[in-house]
């Protein structure tokens, strides 16, 4: 996973609430094997409508979606994350994530950002009235800038850290192999084991 | 949550969380890095799991404990003609990528045809592999389904699925815990699809957000097992991590003699074990919802998401209802999806289709209650209806009662067992501006087919439903038909 520090690009204005991952990616597209080539099925249905903001030729090249509450939504899966950062986008931003899209997110090096949604509106306003208007988050100082709008947002120190070191989550547990084994050793005899098999 | 101190008294989550730390995190700068969980039970199906087993074979990693993961096929699998090759390309890749993976790496696997074959959190309980005080995951959100047993049950992502497959643990954040009190006794035709629909158009999707729900109170404590697991199924809808019922005679008595139960003396510990993990009094709550079970009646949705809904005998709102400006603009765009006119009584919608099934509601006591209600009746003739088995094993056991004579005598489809319409994955899906009363858990836009239009009911208010044609409760249907002429 690449280290992030800070990005700076243009943004799209997103203006809906409860944007679930069936929207993001509909189940369709979950039947392939491979970890990328999802862009083109990201937002599939809405981007039939030739209206949708992500058509609009003002926000094309647009590498951070700034929505509204309760992002990401429903389902697990990742791929909703794997399409965003397939289409280009860096940062999200939105007043609330769904928790599993929130962690997804923070495993794929894709920022989730929380940001208050007075300020979201705000950055709407920004976006619509110039979409060329560029939009800089930083982790280090936690704060995201778009035009006249300077704002701080919302990242645990644990998520910051990984994504700013880029660093992956199995090789960090994998340094405590010693403390699973010993959980292990003591763990209570009478849990179910799945093998061998019983029927 | 996040200071478990052992002279406080705890919630049943917090004790399972307590027994299932491997490390614990540590305290920076006023914030706690997440500890390490140990996982009992991996549940893994083909949609989440390619990419999981590729992470592992590229960094040369073994799965660390194939003894606790088990796998299934469910999403992609038709419920037609099932032995014949999947009809769809795509998806017979992906059945058979995880054949290959299972093979590979040592995994038990439950594949189409097989007894125990059907949708992973139907078939978990169904082995006994479930049991209280666990921790489970797999990646899918409806994972929640578990905690009906008092297990610390997730959803989780693909890049997690490869972390358990590699480590059989996982780091989480501390959750916060809400206590959800259901108090009363519910009425005749009212089920637990109506509690959890009630509880989450009152506290929204993002009202369970960083929180594990602990369903309580009389009216918990009268549902059976496969009730329970209908609540806690949808916990995910109301934006939660997941849902839990404190374990008591009715959940021991579900699990006793399945096939992983424990047996003899291991029994009785396992059950003193079990006893022990319920919520203490004085344990604290960091919030609190109560539901009055007495006065609730059937709950239909009407609009885009779970938390879009109303009883059965109230009416489309009007957008203006609602005083957020963002809940405002939600409703007026599910009014338009939807094909609603604010105003119109929601007995009056008309529907083309019901689908009587998913991981929410496709347990042998749904399917009995639905039986019940259609049993000797007709279906209304311009509606189609499809019941799809939760398992294999669910079909089999309903098949010995003579439930698919009932179905099918009502004119209804009796299918193979998995997720079916509920995502359509499979070919079993809506067309466009088809409308259903479903049983699942979402009604999200085109979830069941592109331009599909979801209503999220309970089993018997689907089987009223389609006997009348248009969104009925039971009470609806009681009275015998008249003759014909």
């Amino acid at each position: 996973m690449e280290p992030i520090i800070t990005h700076t690009g243009t943004g799209v204005p997103l203006k809906q609430s409860n944007v679930d991952t069936d929207q993001i990616i509909p189940a369709v597209f979950l039947k392939r094997i491979t970890k990328t080539g999802f862009e083109d099925a990201l937002f599939y249905a809405w981007r039939k409508n030739p209206d949708f903001v992500l058509n609009q030729e003002a926000y094309k090249g647009a590498t951070v979606l700034v929505a509204g509450p309760d992002f990401g939504t429903g389902s697990s899966r990742e791929h909703a994350v794997w399409a965003l950062k397939d289409y280009g986008f860096k940062v999200v931003i939105s007043s609330r994530f769904a928790d599993i899209f929130y962690g997804n997110s923070a495993k794929q090096g894709l920022v989730a950002a929380k940001v208050a949604q007075p300020d979201v509106e705000l950055i709407w306003k920004e976006l619509e009235k110039d979409p060329t208007t560029e939009i800089t988050v930083n982790l280090e100082s936690r704060t995201v800038r778009c035009g006249s709008v300077d704002t701080s947002f919302d990242l645990d120190n644990y998520t910051r850290w990984r994504l700013m070191e880029g660093l992956d989550d199995i090789s960090l547990t994998l340094r405590q192999d010693e403390a699973i084994g010993a959980y292990e050793a003591a763990r209570l005899r009478l849990k179910p084991k799945t093998l061998p098999a019983k029927v | 949550m996040v200071e478990i101190a052992s002279d406080k008294p705890l919630t049943l989550a917090e004790k399972v969380w307590r027994d299932h730390v491997v490390v614990r995190g540590e305290d920076k700068d006023g914030q706690r890095s997440p500890d390490l969980l140990y996982i009992d039970l991996h549940l893994v199906h083909e949609v989440t799991s390619p990419q999981a087993f590729e992470g592992l074979r590229l960094a040369g990693r073994p799965v660390r404990r194939p003894d606790l993961t088990i796998a299934t096929e469910d999403h992609n699998t038709p419920t037609l003609e099932i032995d014949k090759p999947i009809a769809d390309p795509v998806s017979r890749i992906q059945v058979d990528t995880l054949r290959a993976n299972c093979e590979e790496f040592g995994i038990r696997l439950h594949s189409l045809g097989d007894a125990n074959q059907g949708i992973v959190h139907v078939v978990g309980p169904q082995l006994g592999l479930t049991q209280p005080g666990m921790t489970v995951v797999c990646g899918d959100s409806h994972t929640s389904t578990h905690g009906a047993f008092g297990s610390l049950a997730m959803g989780i992502g693909t890049s997690e699925v490869e972390h358990v497959l590699a480590t059989q643990t996982l780091s989480l954040k501390p959750f916060k815990t809400m206590a959800v009190t259901v108090n009363g006794t519910l009425q005749p035709g009212v089920s637990s699809k109506d509690i959890i629909l009630a509880v989450i158009a009152k506290i929204g999707t993002g009202g369970g957000q960083g929180y594990v729900l602990e369903y309580r109170g009389t009216a918990v404590e009268q549902l059976s097992m496969e009730a329970r697991m209908t609540i806690c199924n949808m916990s995910i809808e109301a934006g939660a991590r997941a849902g839990m019922v404190g374990p008591d005679e009715t959940t021991f008595e579900y699990v006793k003699g399945r096939p992983h139960a424990p047996t003899g003396e291991d029994w009785d510990a396992a059950v003193q074990y079990w006893r022990s993990l319920r919520t203490e009094d004085g344990a604290e709550f960091d919030a609190e919802v109560t539901i009055d079970a007495d006065t609730l009646e059937p709950f239909v949705t009407w609009g885009t998401n779970p938390g879009q809904g109303v009883g059965l005998n109230e009416s489309v709102p009007q957008p203006t209802d609602f005083d957020d400006p963002v809940d405002r603009e939600s409703a007026e765009r599910a009014l338009q999806y939807m094909g609603l006119e604010p105003g119109t009584p929601m007995k009056d919608i008309r529907v083309d289709t019901v689908f009587l099934g998913s991981c929410t509601n496709s347990r042998l006591e749904d399917l009995r209650l639905a039986a019940e209600i259609i049993k000797g009746r007709q279906k209304d003739p311009q509606v189609r209806m499809i019941v799809v088995p939760g398992s294999a094993q669910v079909r089999l056991e309903a098949e010995a009662e003579g439930l698919d004579r009932v179905f099918k005598d009502f004119g209804a489809e009796w299918r193979f067992a998995g997720c079916s319409m509920c995502l359509g994955m499979n070919p079993d899906q809506l067309a466009p501006g088809e409308r259903c009363a479903s049983t699942s858990n979402r009604n999200f836009e085109g979830r069941q087919g592109k331009g599909g239009l979801t209503h999220l009911v309970s089993p018997v208010v689907a089987a009223a439903t389609a006997i009348r044609g248009t969104l009925s409760a039971p009470s609806d249907v009681l009275l015998p038909e008249p003759a014909p002429a």
